[in-house]
């Protein structure tokens, strides 16, 4: 049992956090243009991204599901079922998250900070970085809200990973399984560790929020 | 040579107009103060000659190149220059690292004695290793005077630099600016609704009402003979607003 117990941690970190990585690769910049500069329909994609923030798991799974079932347009990547297909789901829920919250706090470092680096002879992409360093806090923030999203997530998951033994269960899965199975106590050490897990993000958070205002 | 050469130069918000065809050469070698009321487009006049906002009409020149306002290639030019914001914000990072700004974005990488020298000729020494954001009101001028003039720029912009200061700050920041100027003939532009300090450390004042100039000359004669009846009444405080 401590064997599985380790694995299904260790999994439940490696599909989060590749998921994480992937989404805030790609949320992070688009989210940082997105608040640095006037995109063309740049209005229409902020309503979009902050509609995403409500985007139901399970709708993701199903959508993800059928892209990749073997009737389905991504069939051919043969990864319904692995955790692949799990990291897939997640991106999809987080990329909006990772790239709204960045969009916020990119924005609100405010139009002093660009003007002061424009003011003291900045290109365009020295006030760029200047400005994501004031916004570092946010951005960190943004990519810790993800972790948090995707690790604590079951419904996607569970449609997509099919929650198989030793393969794709993870923590969120596992509880569900253990809970109907009546296995109450293995359930609540697994729902602990979910916590520490929460716990340990919130630390790193506050540390770099510290950090920032010493 | 001619600093900034405004020619023509118009702006409004909305609508409303803020300067309205404003003809105004900041020469090489002077202090220029630029006074008025509040609200009358000083801080506007400022943006425009620092290329941080485009007029409407008219022409900004700097060193006698006029601003394209195409994405970069106004760069070399404003390099020159440097301009303080009325409400100077710090970067999230030391003093030190603040001055530092403006060598790290010209490729500068021995920037320790540059920024030793800056922060010293502002009272602002033993203050490298704070964190900028804790700076008091008057620290955080200092340092931006510091940030501001650590790269040497040959064109000093600043937005009424000292106000809201008490008077030991606004003593060592005046004397600060008439020492750089001098040791570089620089152009110093300020812009000021404190009389006293323009008639200070000003060698040319300028009175904008209205968003239009009213009259351009020597601070000395602005102050004791002025020529023109609206600037008579503006710097013997009978205008009222």
């Amino acid at each position: 049992m401590a064997s599985e117990l380790l694995y299904v941690t260790a999994l439940t970190l490696a599909v989060s956090g590749t998921a994480t990585l992937i989404a805030s690769l790609i949320g992070v910049p688009l989210g940082s243009r997105l608040a640095l500069r006037e995109t063309v329909g740049g209005r229409a994609i902020k309503v979009f991204l902050y509609t995403m923030y409500g985007f139901p798991p399970v709708l993701a799974g199903l959508i993800v599901y059928l892209m990749l079932s073997n009737d389905g347009p991504l069939g051919f990547l043969d990864l319904l079922f692995t955790p692949g297909a799990m990291i897939v789901a997640q991106v999809l829920l987080i990329t909006p998250i990772v790239m709204g919250l960045t969009l916020s706090a990119v924005s609100e470092v405010g139009p002093e900070v660009k003007d002061t680096a424009k003011t003291l002879g900045a290109d365009e992409r020295q006030i760029s970085r200047t400005v994501l360093r004031g916004a570092r806090v946010g951005v960190i923030t943004a990519v810790m809200v993800g972790f948090g999203r995707a690790i604590a997530e079951v419904g996607a998951v569970i449609i997509v990973g099919g929650n198989i033994q030793w393969h794709t269960r993870v923590l969120t899965t596992a509880i569900v399984l253990e809970t109907r199975r009546g296995n109450f106590e293995y359930a609540v050490v697994l729902g602990a560790i979910l916590l520490v897990i929460a716990l340990s993000v919130y630390l790193v958070l506050s540390y770099y929020q510290e950090r920032d205002r010493r | 040579m001619t600093a900034i050469d405004l020619s023509g130069v118009s702006k409004a918000y909305d609508g409303n107009p803020v300067l309205i065809g404003v003809d105004l050469a900041m020469e090489e070698d002077e202090i220029l103060a630029i006074i008025g009321p509040s609200g009358v487009g000083k801080t506007t006049l400022l943006r425009l000659a620092s290329g941080l906002e485009r007029p409407d009409s008219g022409t900004v020149a700097i060193l006698g190149t006029p601003l394209t306002y195409v994405n970069g290639r106004d760069l070399p030019l404003k390099r020159h220059m440097a301009f303080i914001l009325q409400k100077p914000v710090a970067f999230k990072e030391t003093v030190s690292e603040n001055v530092a700004y403006g060598l790290k974005v010209r490729d500068i990488d021995d920037t320790e004695d540059l920024v030793a020298h800056a922060l010293e000729a502002v009272g602002l020494a033993e203050m490298g290793d704070r964190m900028a954001t804790r700076l008091s009101g008057g620290e955080m001028q200092r340092m931006a005077f510091a940030r501001a003039t650590v790269f040497e720029p040959s064109i000093l912009l600043l937005d009424e630099f000292t106000a809201n200061l008490d008077p030991q700050n606004v003593g060592v920041l005046e004397r600060a600016v008439i020492a750089y100027q001098r040791e570089r003939n620089a152009t110093v532009v300020i812009v000021t609704h404190n009389l006293f300090q323009a008639r200070r450390i000003s060698t040319r004042t300028t009175l904008l009402l209205g968003g239009r100039l009213v009259e351009t000359g020597p601070t000395e004669r602005i102050f004791e003979e002025p020529e023109d009846e609206r600037t008579r009444a503006f710097v013997s405080g009978e205008m009222v607003f």
